[in-house]
C-alpha cells in the first residue's frame, strides 16, 4: 500500500460504514477553530461545499463501502498540518458541530503523528 | 471556603428536573418522535437528567411559534422589552447562587467562575441592552427644504441562534439579550453537551415573555442544528463554533440570502514584552496571572491566550514565574469554591486535548507542567480532568497553530517589537490578544498592528457588555456585545418623504 496523508483506525472504519448504511456516501471536512474544532466532521457527500480553498488529502477506501470517502481541509490549514500523517479515530462522545456520528455518541478524532522524510518525499 | 452539594444529592440548592422537553410556543412540548438522550455531568461523567432529541418537525413547530409571535413583540414599545429584560435581569440576580451551581454542574467549570463571572456578566449584560435598547434613536436626515431621510430600526422577525457548550448560560445571553432587545423572536438551540443549564434559567424567567417569542429547541447538531440553520423560515443565523460549520451555516445562508454572524475560535496571543519585570510590584504580579489565564475554564474559550510569546530579555525568569503560578493552581471539584481549574466540558473534549499533547510531545515541544489528564479520585476519577499544561516551543508547531482548547499554553520567545507582531499575527485566526507593558507607546502601537477584533492591554478575560468582541481572519464575521450589536439583528428602514407639493417635472 502506498503512503497516506490520513488512515482510519478500525473502530473508525466501523463507524463509517454505520453511517454509510444509515445516510449514503460520505465525506469529511477538517474543522478548526474552537469548541468542537480542531476535529473531522463528518457529512453525506457534497453537502459540504468545498472549493478552490479546500484540499482533498485522501480519498478513503473503506471495507464495505463501495465508494471512496473524501477526506478535506481548508489550504489554509493544510500548510499549517502538512508534514504530519492523520488517523481518524472515534471515541466516546458527544457533539460535533452538524457531523453524522454524535447522535451514535461517539466522535470522531484525529490522531496525528509526524511524517518521515521518506514519507514527505513520496507525497511531494 | 464552600462545596456546594450537587443538584440532585441531599442538600442540593438546586436541582434539575429529570427530563427537558422543547420550548416552544410558551410550554414545554416533547419530541415529535419520542427521543431523548442521555445528559452527563463532566464532574462525575455521571449522567443527571435526559433531554428531547430534536427533529426538524420540531424545529418546524418552535418557527411557526416564533412567527405567530414576532410581529406583536416586534411593535411592543422598547420600554417594555427594556423591562421585561431588566425584569429577567433581577430574577437572575435573586437566584445568582443556584444559577451558578446549576451551570457548574452541566459544564464542568469551577463554581467560583459562574459566581463571579459567568452569571453576574449574563444579568449585566441583559441590563446593557434593556438600556442600549431604550437610548437607541433613528435618524431624521433633512436631503433638502421640501425632502426627509427617516431611518428606522425595525426588527429581522424571527432568527436562528446556536449556542455553544463552553458557557451555555452566558454565550447564549451574549445573543438572547441584543435579538430580544431589538423585537426579535427567537428559536435557539442549545450545544448537545449542554442543554440543560439553559431550561434551569428558563424555569426562572419563562413567565416574563409572551409565549414563541423564545423558543428553544434541543438535539443533536446533525439532526436539530441543521434544519434551524438551513430554514428559510429564518431571517439570520447567529453561530459560535468552528470553522467547517461556520463555513456550512454561511453555504445554508446563501442559500436563504440571509445574514449570519459567526464567532469561530482563535489562537490568541499573549504578549509579554521586557519591562513588565522592570519591578517586582502589582503590575508583574497581574502580568503572571495574565500569563495563568490560559486556564480560564479549562482553556475553554474561543478567546483563550494560548500562545504565550516572551520577549527574550525576561524569557527564563519569566517563565520559570509562571510555570511556579501555574503549579499553584488549584485543581479540584468543580463545586468547591476553593476550585480554580475544574472538568472538561465533555469525554470527546478531554480525548482531542490528550491528541494535541502527543502530537505536541512529537513535534518536540517540551513539556514544563502537566500534559497528562488528572485523576482527582473518589467520584471525580470519572469526570474529564486535564492537568494546566505549559508547552515550550515554536510558532510552526501544530500547538501553536490549532485551537486545542483546553488549559493549555505554548510559550515561545520573541527578540523584539517587530518579531513580536510578526508571530502575533503569524496564525489563522484573529480574535482576542493580550499586550502587557509599562510603555504605553508599545502597547498602543502592539494593539493596533495586531490582527484580532480584541487586544487586551495590561489585562485579560475581561467580558463587559460594552465593549466589542469578534473576530478578524477566519474567527468570524460580526461582532456580539457593545450596542452596535443591536445593528446585527435589525433591519434598517427609510421613509424617504417629500413635502412638496409640485410634480417633479419628469412626466
Amino acid at each position: 500500500m502506498g503512503t497516506t496523508r490520513v488512515d482510519v483506525t478500525p473502530a473508525a472504519a466501523a463507524m463509517m460504514r454505520q453511517l454509510r448504511g444509515q445516510h449514503g456516501p460520505l465525506m469529511f471536512h477538517q474543522s478548526g477553530g474552537c469548541c468542537d474544532g480542531s476535529s473531522p466532521m463528518c457529512y453525506l457527500e457534497g453537502e459540504f461545499r468545498t472549493g478552490q480553498s479546500d484540499v482533498l488529502l485522501e480519498s478513503l477506501k473503506i471495507d464495505g463501502v463501495d465508494e471512496p470517502i473524501t477526506f478535506w481541509m481548508s489550504g489554509s490549514q493544510f500548510e499549517l498540518w502538512k508534514h504530519t500523517h492523520l488517523t481518524v479515530d472515534v471515541v466516546p462522545g458527544r457533539g460535533a458541530g452538524f457531523s453524522l456520528e454524535a447522535p451514535e455518541g461517539v466522535r470522531f478524532l484525529i490522531r496525528s503523528r509526524l511524517l518521515t522524510e521518506q514519507e514527505l518525499a513520496e507525497l511531494s | 471556603m464552600t462545596v456546594y452539594s450537587a443538584p440532585g444529592s441531599d442538600g442540593a440548592i438546586v436541582n434539575y428536573e429529570s427530563r427537558y422537553d422543547h420550548f416552544i410556543g410558551g410550554e414545554y412540548v416533547p419530541p415529535a418522535r419520542g427521543q431523548y438522550f442521555a445528559n452527563p455531568s463532566p464532574v462525575t461523567g455521571q449522567d443527571f437528567c435526559e433531554v428531547a432529541r430534536g427533529t426538524a418537525e420540531d424545529v418546524e413547530k418552535a418557527l411557526d411559534a416564533a412567527h405567530g409571535a414576532a410581529d406583536a413583540w416586534g411593535r411592543t414599545s422598547t420600554a417594555e422589552r427594556a423591562n421585561i429584560l431588566n425584569k429577567i435581569a433581577d430574577r437572575m440576580e435573586q437566584n445568582l447562587e443556584k444559577l451558578a451551581v446549576a451551570e457548574c454542574w452541566e459544564n464542568g467549570k469551577p463554581v467560583r467562575e459562574t459566581l463571579a463571572a459567568d452569571i453576574p456578566l449574563a444579568i449585566d449584560h441583559f441590563r446593557y441592552f434593556a438600556g442600549a435598547i431604550r437610548a437607541q434613536e433613528g435618524t431624521a436626515g433633512e436631503i433638502d427644504d421640501d425632502t426627509v431621510a427617516y431611518h428606522f430600526h425595525e426588527p429581522l422577525g424571527v432568527v436562528a441562534q446556536i449556542i455553544p457548550w463552553n458557557f451555555p448560560i452566558l454565550m447564549a445571553v451574549w445573543k438572547l439579550a441584543p435579538a430580544l432587545a431589538a423585537g426579535n423572536a427567537v428559536v435557539l438551540k442549545p450545544a448537545e453537551q449542554t442543554p440543560a443549564s439553559i431550561h434551569y434559567w428558563l424555569s426562572l424567567v419563562a413567565d416574563l415573555l409572551p409565549p414563541g417569542v423564545l423558543n428553544i429547541v434541543n438535539g443533536f447538531g446533525v439532526e436539530a442544528g441543521k434544519p434551524l440553520a438551513s430554514s428559510n423560515r429564518v431571517a439570520k443565523v447567529a453561530f459560535t463554533g468552528e470553522t467547517t460549520t461556520g463555513r456550512l451555516i454561511m453555504q445554508y445562508a446563501s442559500e436563504n440570502l440571509i445574514p449570519v454572524t459567526l464567532e469561530l475560535g482563535g489562537k490568541s496571543p499573549n504578549i509579554f514584552f521586557d519591562d513588565v519585570s522592570r519591578l517586582d510590584d502589582d503590575f508583574y504580579d497581574k502580568s503572571l496571572e495574565g500569563f495563568s489565564m490560559f486556564a480560564l475554564n479549562q482553556g475553554e474559550v474561543c478567546t483563550c491566550p494560548s500562545r504565550a510569546l516572551i520577549q527574550q530579555g525576561i524569557y527564563s525568569d519569566f517563565l520559570a514565574a509562571g510555570v511556579k503560578r501555574v503549579e499553584n493552581l488549584k485543581q479540584g471539584n468543580p463545586l468547591d469554591t476553593d476550585t480554580q481549574v475544574g472538568a472538561q466540558a465533555s469525554n470527546d473534549q478531554l480525548e482531542k486535548i490528550l491528541s494535541y499533547f502527543d502530537i505536541g510531545r512529537q513535534e518536540g515541544a517540551k513539556v514544563l507542567t502537566g500534559g497528562a489528564r488528572a485523576d482527582l479520585g473518589g467520584n471525580l476519577s470519572g469526570g474529564y480532568y486535564v492537568q494546566p499544561t505549559i508547552f515550550e516551543g515554536s510558532n510552526a508547531m501544530r500547538i501553536f497553530q490549532e485551537e486545542i482548547f483546553g488549559p493549555v499554553v505554548s510559550v515561545t520567545s520573541f527578540a523584539d517589537y517587530a518579531d513580536a507582531i510578526k508571530i502575533a499575527n503569524d496564525t489563522l485566526y484573529g480574535l482576542g490578544a493580550g499586550v502587557w507593558t509599562r510603555d504605553i507607546n508599545t502597547a498602543y502601537r502592539a494593539g493596533r498592528a495586531i490582527k484580532a477584533g480584541r487586544v487586551w492591554t495590561n489585562s485579560y478575560h475581561l467580558y463587559p457588555a460594552h465593549a466589542a468582541f469578534g473576530g478578524y481572519k477566519q474567527s468570524g464575521i460580526g461582532r456580539e456585545n457593545h450596542k452596535m450589536m443591536l445593528d446585527h439583528y435589525q433591519q434598517t428602514k427609510n421613509l424617504l418623504v417629500s413635502y412638496s407639493p409640485k410634480a417633479m417635472g419628469f412626466f
